[in-house]
């Protein structure tokens, strides 16, 4: 058994170091199965919740273009969700679950999701900073070591290369606009710009799993690198877009090329992944909602396919 | 933990255009084969990437054991005559 | 106003009003799947909106702008009417409470819609009989998504069963005034230009007793039918319905976005 089991293991590192695909019924070690099933959830949880704040906006558009981009792109969330989840599923844990542990708390999704969409200037600013921030960790996951997540990353990544543009170009069309809405996009980005840059999560050096993702193809590049690489991409595009980032403290450092941010808050950070942010609670109780008030409807269907069932059997009998 | 709210899983295949084959796209839950296939079309067409769609439940498809792997697919590993680079021709002749 | 601008106003307002309750419905849906068919759904109906309302303002008086003289756009007809000047059929505005009314206000709007929009492909209106065929595609397929879920629901569980009635029930007074026409639409049917909706109701009540009856549910009595849409005399909800549509565009009178 035991040499069994290091064969499997020898095959399993000699997969994953020629940078081949893992699939799902390839053996694999019980932890990297389940590091995929909670990240790739996670994930998909994280584009489930991630409806609900732009999603808020979508009966208050302020033109029938917008009003069909956003609703275009909250689709995409749910589509991508269901992606994510089919992924997470073929390794063994139904979506039913999946969903269980979400709405019971035991698994979590992006923080960034529990910050409120107060004005429509918040819709560009997620479209611009929270899907750039999502795109950079994304990309590197379209070459991610288990294949099925691999290949929901790549058609993610090509739908969402729209989102961010047109948040981009919601904020610019604020920021050139009437000074009311200039003042609504410079607010939006006050009260993004820090839980964006929070999305890439903790400095590699407080990180649990870093290594060990690395090392599966799971994860290709650290936190602190990918979150410079969002701030040297973005603060350029703050400047095009007249918006000052909301940090007195940074400054470009010329020998290194890169802009050097002040202190992240990162007490208020874990606050919010513990339930603590100003919409943990409502962000889960309307998923939740959705759910319980969907189980008689979900029954139905099924009690429907089931007599639709027996009744081809009669009639073929 | 299933229960009746449940439904089941499909596997969903997409031919892109005509002239193509049927390409594994992923799953869509759905109670019955007409939603699966209103899911499929929802999930997987939104930007016109197909123009038929075939949904197959998932417990129905059979499919190879892992472990059989090098039984059943390195016996063809030795046989390279299949493959038409296997064999040498002078450059005369060309497009053969 | 010519009769032919209160014609499609008409129909923009049954499509985007239809659209904006579905709205009110994403990341409410009772599966994800349905989130997506729901939205989808809107989206086709958010288009149909806006290419009639491009329609209306080719046909509405221009108006002086800062930039000359222009057509209205599509959005002067959504944000910036009163309440009293839409004039789409009540049934599209009532609210979806639950699932089951969400199914039943689309179907019950969907096997009238398709027909309509088949009768309109032969319009003498080319703008209109060309729109007619693309929302044709579109309707067909809404009236399958919720033609399947009337069945299901209708003959799914005992509960489902009882809340797919009485959605059915509770919606049905509002079904009569789709049929109704007054002496703007009389001259545009003489001409061929507007659809008769008496020869539409035939098919409507076809398709609507087929499915209700597949659904094992009862075809409600016509009692007293609710009308006044078409008119600009609402239902309580639709002051809301309006407000949130224009709140934030009206915020900022002149803005771009």
């Amino acid at each position: 058994m035991a040499a069994d089991s290091d064969a499997l293991q020898a095959r399993f590192d000699r997969l994953i170091d020629a940078d081949e695909r893992i699939e799902p019924r390839d053996w694999m070690p019980d932890e990297y199965r389940k590091t995929l099933v909670r990240q790739i959830a996670q994930h998909a949880h994280s584009e489930i919740i991630g409806m609900q704040p732009e999603g808020n906006w979508l009966t208050r558009a302020p033109s029938l273009r917008r009003k069909a981009i956003l609703t275009a792109k909250v689709q995409d969330e749910a589509g991508h969700g269901l992606y994510l989840y089919g992924a997470a599923e073929t390794l063994g844990t139904p979506r039913e679950e999946l969903l269980d542990r979400l709405h019971t708390g035991r698994q979590k999704y992006s923080s960034i999701f529990n910050y409120p969409t107060l004005t429509w200037a918040d819709v560009g600013a997620i479209g611009w900073l929270v899907d750039g921030a999502a795109i950079m960790n994304q990309v590197p996951l379209c070459r991610c070591s288990f294949g099925p997540y691999a290949r929901a990353m790549i058609r993610i990544c090509k739908e969402e290369s729209f989102h961010q543009r047109q948040g981009f170009q919601i904020m610019l069309t604020l920021a050139k606009g009437t000074p009311e809405q200039k003042t609504l996009a410079q607010d939006a980005l006050d009260r993004w710009w820090w839980p964006s840059i929070m999305m890439f999560g903790p400095p590699d050096a407080e990180s649990v799993h870093g290594d060990q993702n690395m090392r599966w193809g799971i994860k290709r590049f650290g936190n602190d690198e990918l979150r410079q690489k969002f701030i040297d991409a973005t603060v350029p595009q703050a400047d095009l877009l007249g918006l000052v980032i909301p940090d007195p403290d940074m400054y470009l450092d010329e020998e290194s090329g890169h802009y050097v941010h002040g202190t992240i808050d990162w007490d208020h950070f874990w606050d919010v992944v513990k339930g603590d942010g100003p919409c943990n609670r409502e962000r889960l109780a309307t998923r939740v909602g959705a759910h319980d008030d969907g189980t008689w409807v979900r029954e139905a269907a099924t009690a429907y396919a089931d007599k639709q069932a027996q009744r081809a059997a009669e009639a073929a009998a | 933990m299933s229960s009746k709210a449940d439904w089941p899983l499909w596997e969903v295949f997409v031919r892109a255009k005509r002239g193509v084959s049927h390409v594994h796209a992923g799953t869509v839950h759905a109670p019955d084969a007409e939603l699966a296939l209103q899911n499929a079309r929802d999930l997987f067409t939104r930007r016109s990437e197909g123009i038929s769609l075939w949904v197959v439940k998932s417990n129905d498809i059979t499919a190879s054991d892992p472990d059989d792997r090098d039984a059943l697919f390195d016996p063809a590993d030795d046989k390279t005559f299949r493959h038409p680079t296997d064999f040498e021709l002078p450059d005369e002749v060309a497009n053969m | 106003m010519p009769p032919l601008l209160t014609y499609t106003l008409r129909q923009g307002d049954r499509a985007l009003v239809l659209a904006q309750r579905l709205l009110e419905t994403i990341t409410h849906a009772p599966e994800i799947e349905e989130d997506m068919a729901l939205s989808n759904l809107a989206l086709d109906l958010i288009g149909q909106a806006r290419a009639l309302y491009t329609y209306a303002g080719e046909i509405d008086e221009p108006f002086e702008g800062p930039d000359g003289t222009t057509n209205h756009d599509e959005d002067h007809y959504a944000y910036w009417r009163e309440q009293h000047e839409f004039c789409n059929p009540l049934l599209v505005e009532q609210p979806g409470e639950g699932f089951a009314q969400v199914i039943a206000r689309q179907f019950l709007h969907d096997a009238y819609a398709l027909p309509y929009w088949q009768a309109m492909t032969s319009s003498t209106d080319t703008t209109l009989a060309a729109l007619a065929a693309k929302s044709v595609k579109e309707t067909a397929y809404h009236l399958r998504h919720g033609r399947s879920w009337v069945v299901r629901l209708g003959d799914g569980t005992s509960e489902s069963h009882d809340r797919m009635q009485s959605a059915v029930d509770h919606l049905w007074r509002f079904t009569g005034e789709l049929f109704e026409h007054d002496e703007v639409e009389d001259q545009l049917i003489v001409v061929g230009i507007a659809a008769d909706p008496t020869e539409i109701q035939a098919t409507w009540l076809a398709t609507v007793t087929d499915t209700l009856h597949e659904a094992t549910l009862a075809l409600p009595d016509d009692g007293v039918m609710q009308t006044g849409g078409r008119s600009g005399r609402h239902t309580e909800s639709f002051s809301r319905l309006i407000g949130e549509l224009q709140v934030l565009a009206r915020a900022h009178p002149g803005a771009s976005w």
